[in-house]
């Protein structure tokens, strides 16, 4: 249900931007974010602050994190909106395709204070998340140790969720085939490495339940139509403190990854969006979301402001990186992208 | 008939009176043509208005976004240096060093230009892997001039291997096959032939069959059910007869994305559906509605509905109910008169809500998407994803092609053995 909800907003924003297009002001932002638990954390932690702190009034649009809408917005020329967040592998495509302002981090802050791929040419690092293990323990008697375990249908039968997504599966698929994390691109990228992780994938097919929207791993758990799911680190976090579920993350070969803001090429008010994220990319401001939504800051010194309940919840918490895991590698997904997703695709219908 | 048949002998002055009467014919036809001109051109400027607006808002884009399947300027270009000098390259091997000489200048300009991204993209849609490799190489060329660029384009595996050249030598011609073949799961082989992409890359022909089988399946299903209930609606008295029409419209007027999100309450696990099989035992097992072949067939069909149903129902209100009974009068037993009296009548409304129904079931994309499971995404899923996720416009234009190309044949064909005029579709 929550993914027809977010479908519907995402068409009640797309009529919004539409109609918005008429006037916009020196101090009006606007920012477009996927919505969800993800954006009320980011109104409380950074748009209600800034808008306070600089007059500037934040207009709020929600989409599904697909640029098609933006890239229409760009080559018509009327691009009402200021800000928009994606995801890495979104960045590099509408860097590419010419839709995205290239950044000047002058105005930003020193890139080299960015954990290693979250500072991109078009796109700035908002905060860290993780692709985990969630299972419910009062269902399951024995408990997974590691992300991999999804591949072992022996040891823990029933139905697990999967990303209707390329990216992450094969990534474990290779790992659980006995892939070093350290290697995994590498594989990845020879058509044998491709076979070899859709094989494995093949070993579980039957078992597999797919999500697409965010807040649908908690639901499956939660209506226990699957015994284990992947999921983004902070869904679960919000199920686990909000909703009091007994569901448990498992931190063992997760994948990193960045959320990420960029401006749209022909944004109306760049000054002001650029404002906004010098304003965000302070440390101690990077590390306030974390107190709203359990993702970690992209500012390698922005730790020490992290709210002591919050640390330990992080992907990037110093607990969570002591097993194995992979910072997922946006060069190689904008390479191969389009490409594995077909595959993918062609391969879910077989 | 027969008996009518002119004899051998009365042939010729029947042919002379023909062609006097063909003479006279065709003078009265020309003359009222010339009459009728007029008012035609009148009416025709009374309807230029909406004609105007259909060109500009659906002719016009229509072709535009088409044309994006056979038309990619985008690497002729951002290499017109290199196109020049593969002009005379035979496509075997690797091309000469003056080629690389002009495609190390022609990055160069891009980078200036900053198109070197969009020229990656465009590569890497034509061969995965490019794009970095481009990048690549257009960093490496920065502070590398003549020899210096030569050797650093050398040094780049990527720009020695087989299907590089090949590829960018396809990709500077401004007209492509490329998008069009891929659309039916074909390519270029090394040796200019057309052959199929590798099994496991191969899907739009199996979306394209797909699609087809479930506009089929619920068109089936539509006329089962819509049929009878047509017949009933058209054969009570006329108040029963308003408030079972509008039984069928009231759905027909709630917004398609309402009545999908109604579906998905009903068919989920834990749904109202599920709950009922349960009750009365007819399932043992809570099954997989949602997400299914079943459950995408059973909304579209509730969807679709009225618009077999309607066509269905006009036709038949115009069939008095006493030819059946004359039928029944002169010998004939029901099902005789339902078939040799009722069918043929009706059949024009059938056809047309047939029709109506299949095309507009070719294009669904909310219902799949909510409802179906993976491997009941439509076409248009596919190319709503090549449009939103992929940004490949290029990709999406050549499948919207051909659904368009298969659309107009099927209506071409129904056309033919109907003929338009006969189809009556309200």
């Amino acid at each position: 249900m929550t993914q027809i909800r977010t479908r519907l907003l995402a068409l009640a924003a797309a009529t919004a931007c539409m109609t918005i297009a008429g006037a916009a002001f020196a101090d009006e932002l606007s920012i477009m974010a996927s919505g969800g638990a993800w954006q009320d954390a980011q109104r409380k932690a950074w748009f209600e602050p800034f808008a306070k702190e600089t007059g500037a009034k934040i207009l709020e649009q929600e989409y599904l994190g697909d640029l098609g809408k933006v890239k229409a917005m760009v080559e018509t020329g009327n691009v009402p909106i200021d800000l928009v967040t994606v995801e890495t592998a979104t960045v590099l495509q509408g860097c590419d395709a010419g839709i995205l302002e290239r950044l000047d981090y002058a105005k930003i802050g020193p890139r080299d204070k960015f954990i290693e791929g979250s500072a991109l040419d078009c796109g700035v690092g908002l905060d860290a998340y993780g692709d985990i293990l969630a299972y419910d323990p009062t269902v399951l008697k024995e408990a997974p140790t590691s992300v991999l375990d999804l591949f072992d249908t022996t040891k823990f039968p029933g139905k697990r969720a999967m990303r209707k997504f390329p990216a992450q599966n094969l990534e474990w698929a290779l790992m659980a085939d006995g892939v070093a994390p350290a290697d995994v691109y590498k594989v990845l990228a020879t058509p044998e490495g491709v076979d070899r992780a859709f094989k494995k994938l093949d070993t579980i097919k039957k078992d597999i339940v797919w999500w697409d929207a965010g807040a649908q791993p908690a639901q499956l758990l939660a209506s226990q139509e699957v015994v284990m799911t992947t999921a983004w680190n902070g869904r679960i976090q919000n199920a686990i403190d909000s909703d009091k579920k007994p569901f448990k993350i498992v931190w063992n070969n997760q994948i990193l990854e960045y959320d990420m803001i960029a401006i749209p090429k022909g944004a109306r008010n760049p000054e002001l969006a650029y404002k906004y994220l010098a304003y965000i990319s302070q440390p101690e401001n990077n590390a306030k979301l974390a107190s709203f939504i359990t993702y970690g800051p992209v500012r390698t010194d922005a730790a020490s402001f992290v709210a002591a309940d919050a640390l330990p919840k992080l992907p990037n918490a110093p607990d969570h990186l002591a097993g194995a895991y992979l910072v997922a590698d946006t060069e190689f997904w904008g390479d191969y992208g389009e490409d594995l997703v077909k595959r993918f695709n062609a391969w879910l219908a077989q | 008939m027969s008996a009518l048949q002119p004899s051998e002998l009365d042939r010729p002055t029947l042919a002379r009176d023909r062609s006097a009467a063909d003479t006279d014919l065709k003078s009265v036809t020309a003359a009222l043509r010339r009459a009728e001109f007029g008012d035609r051109m009148r009416s025709l400027l009374l309807a230029a208005p909406l004609l105007v607006l259909l060109a500009l808002s659906f002719g016009i884009p229509i072709v535009l976004l088409l044309s994006r399947a056979v038309y990619d300027p985008t690497i002729a270009e951002a290499l017109p240096k290199t196109t020049a000098a593969l002009a005379g390259w035979n496509g075997q091997g690797l091309p000469g060093d003056d080629a690389f000489a002009a495609l190390a200048a022609d990055l160069k300009d891009n980078r200036a230009k900053g198109t070197a991204y969009e020229l990656a993209k465009s590569l890497n849609a034509r061969l995965p892997g490019a794009r970095s490799q481009v990048l690549k190489t257009v960093r490496k060329l920065e502070s590398a001039d003549g020899q210096a660029a030569l050797e650093a384009m050398k040094s780049v595996p990527f720009w020695s291997a087989p299907t590089t050249w090949p590829t960018i030598q396809s990709g500077t011609s401004t007209l492509t096959s490329f998008y069009l073949l891929s659309a039916l799961d074909l390519r270029w082989n090394a040796d200019g032939g057309i052959e199929r992409v590798p099994p496991e890359q191969a899907i739009f022909v199996q979306v394209f069959l797909r699609t087809f089988f479930v506009a089929a399946s619920v068109t089936l299903a539509t006329l089962i059910l819509g049929f009878p209930l047509a017949y009933v609606i058209a054969n009570v008295p006329k108040g029963l007869a308003a408030i079972l029409i509008v039984a069928v419209l009231l759905p027909f007027w709630t917004s398609i994305l309402v009545r999908t999100a109604a579906w998905t309450v009903l068919l989920q696990k834990f749904g109202l559906v599920n709950d009922f099989l349960l009750f009365i035992g007819i399932a043992s097992d809570r099954l997989d509605l949602m997400y299914s072949r079943v459950g995408l067939i059973v909304a579209m069909t509730h969807i679709q509905l009225p618009f077999t149903l309607l066509p269905i129902y006009s036709v038949m209100r115009t069939i008095p109910p006493s030819q059946l009974k004359a039928a029944y009068s002169l010998g004939a037993r029901p099902f005789t008169a339902f078939r040799r009296v009722y069918i043929p009548q009706v059949f024009p409304g059938v056809m047309a809500g047939c029709l109506l129904t299949f095309i507009l079931c070719l294009g669904y994309y909310i219902t799949p998407a909510l409802i179906g499971g993976a491997s009941d995404q439509l076409i248009s899923n596919f190319i709503a994803n090549y449009v939103n996720v992929e940004l490949n416009w290029e990709m999406a234009a050549a499948l919207s092609f051909i659904l368009l190309v298969f659309t107009l044949a099927l209506f071409g064909i129904f056309a033919r053995i109907l003929g338009l005029d006969r189809l009556k579709l309200m």
